[in-house]
């Protein structure tokens, strides 16, 4: 499993979607950041964790698209499946990856915070409070971008899909208000990404918006080893 | 080594593999027969793990590929139909993943070296591969068969897409490996299999057709020979002195290459050399040879012969009848 993180890691270096994607995403970022912060004049930071989570609909898919969709065009996936590896470990392997590289981004993206302190008193609970829930979105963004491309040999389409998808999860927040029925908008605000989020900015550790995180990743990650066994099946 | 028994993969209502049972043995080299679309592949992603098959067992060395198959994995080298290969990777990186996936314990440097010594790609180990022209590839896909030195080998399809000196060096890596390893190998070419392996199963439409040593595939192959023969003469005259001939079963001319010559495709009967009396009922008239070649069977004619046998072994009485309504 170890082999197979490294050789992804190493892959997103050797293929220019790794510079892309801390490219896009640092640029992205940047320029919300002194949008939301430095042109408003203001130390609240939570205007740019918004903005940051609508960037992540394009930039997540550009990490994830080609993880189970090349190999499966390229049938390189033959080697995995017939090594010595479990299927839940080619999987993690690859999520892992791809968690490694946001990380590292969204960590260089977290220097933007100094020039910040310099000139103002930041609230750093909130700022820590984001931040958690930001690698908690990016990490279940990850897991959906990994499992639409498992379903696909054709990374514009894994990419297309896992971009719908996003989209449609923080979407629904807002078409939320424009809906009659309690019980659907109780349902609708229970599936989506963004209302759990809103206890974060307020620097409150929400304990249940993390269990939500972890098992909806989980969810999709175990489906798309579902989706690799079928494929042996069927 | 190897133990298929009752195979069976179905895609829907449609059989892939349909009850297919054989044994390999340790050290055996097997020549896995049979055309596109035969179940060649299928049999051979089932027995290394990369498919599922609807029902039968397949044992590796004992082991049950179903029910343990890390265990089973460990055993099994495997050269897929398309060698999988990681383009962006140079030589040397991939075959450290490689070894690393299969978690191998032998000494690392020397184990890799070896295994490009074996197969020949010592000198482009610091290439990418997507620089590499097709019998590197097709090598390097070998090669990472080869890590962990699993006792069993199994190619799917080596040489296809390979000039022919690339080829015979397939061949001839494969003939090597033979000696110290269990190795079966897919091809749709007849010679291909025949000159490498030991023994010879042939498949057609999921179903084995004929299971034998080479020597004997080979001998049902050859009984009857199909000559083609370039000759300069008048084409009816010559077709006439032809058919009489002593044990030319047919004659036909094919076509005209040069100038008053003709090829003529002759079939001789059973065991019946005819190449002698051709040459002296030829020269008599004063009509020169000027080319005399043994044509191979084609895939498809072995496979009618195979299943005519086939038919001739389980109901002698009808095997003219089936014969006759070919």
């Amino acid at each position: 499993m170890f082999a197979i993180y490294k050789r992804e890691v190493y892959s997103y270096f050797t293929t220019p979607i790794g510079y892309v994607f801390m490219a896009v995403f640092l640029a992205a970022s940047g320029f919300l950041f002194s949008l939301s912060t430095l042109q408003s004049q203001t130390t609240d930071v939570s205007g740019y964790f918004q903005f940051l989570m609508f960037a992540y609909i394009i930039v997540i898919p550009l990490l994830t698209m080609k993880t189970f969709a090349e190999e499966r065009r390229t049938r390189t996936e033959q080697v995995l499946l017939t090594a010595p590896v479990s299927l839940t470990g080619i999987v993690l392997a690859k999520f892992l990856a791809a968690l490694t590289m946001f990380v590292t981004t969204l960590l260089l993206s977290c220097l933007y915070f100094y020039p910040l302190s310099l000139y103002g008193e930041v609230n750093w609970a909130r700022v820590w409070g984001s931040l958690i829930a930001m690698l908690l979105i990016g990490m279940t963004f990850i897991a959906i971008g990994i499992f639409v491309s498992s379903l696909t040999e054709n990374q514009f389409t894994a990419a297309l899909g896992t971009i719908g998808i996003l989209l449609a999860l923080v979407i629904v927040a807002m078409v939320n208000s424009l809906i009659d029925s309690y019980v659907v908008r109780s349902v609708l605000n229970w599936i989506s990404i963004y209302s759990r989020y809103a206890n974060f900015t307020y620097g409150i550790f929400d304990f249940g918006a993390i269990v939500y995180y972890v098992s909806v990743c989980a969810v999709f990650l175990f489906l798309s080893v579902r989706v690799f066994e079928k494929r042996r099946w069927s | 080594m190897i133990e298929i028994e009752h195979l069976v993969k179905r895609y829907g209502s449609k059989f892939a593999v349909d009850d297919i049972s054989f044994r390999v043995n340790r050290g055996e080299i097997v020549g896995f027969l049979g055309p596109n679309g035969a179940g060649k592949s299928t049999t051979l992603n089932i027995l290394t793990g990369y498919l599922s098959s609807t029902s039968g067992t397949v044992r590796v060395s004992g082991i049950d590929v179903l029910d343990s198959p890390y265990e089973a994995k460990r055993l099994i080298g495997f050269l897929p139909e398309q060698p999988p290969l990681y383009v962006d990777m140079k030589v040397d990186e991939y075959l450290g993943f490689i070894y690393e996936l299969k978690r191998c314990t032998l000494n690392r440097e020397k184990h890799l070296k070896e295994v490009c010594e074996v197969t020949k790609i010592s000198d482009v180990r610091g290439r990418m591969i997507k620089n590499l022209s097709k019998g590197y590839r097709q090598r390097v896909g070998i090669a990472q068969s080869l890590i962990g030195n699993p006792p069993v080998l199994v190619f799917d399809e080596p040489t296809v897409g390979l000039d022919p000196k690339q080829i015979i060096e397939i061949r001839n890596l494969v003939r090597n490996l033979g000696a110290d390893h269990t190795v079966i190998l897919s091809s749709h070419i007849l010679p291909e299999v025949q000159a490498v392996a030991d023994r010879i199963v042939v498949i057609n439409q999921g179903r084995i057709i004929a299971d034998e040593k080479t020597e004997n595939l080979n001998r049902v192959v050859e009984e009857d020979r199909l000559y083609s023969v370039k000759i300069c003469g008048p084409q009816r005259e010559v077709l006439a002195a032809l058919s009489k001939i002593p044990g030319v079963v047919r004659a036909d001319a094919v076509g005209e290459r040069e100038l008053d010559s003709f090829t003529y495709h002759i079939q001789s009967e059973q065991g019946v050399d005819i190449r002698k009396p051709l040459f002296f009922a030829l020269s008599e008239r004063g009509w020169p040879i000027l080319g005399l070649e043994a044509v191979g069977m084609s895939l498809e004619d072995v496979f009618i012969k195979l299943m005519d046998a086939d038919a001739n072994k389980k109901r002698p009485g009808d095997a003219k009848a089936a014969r006759a309504g070919r």
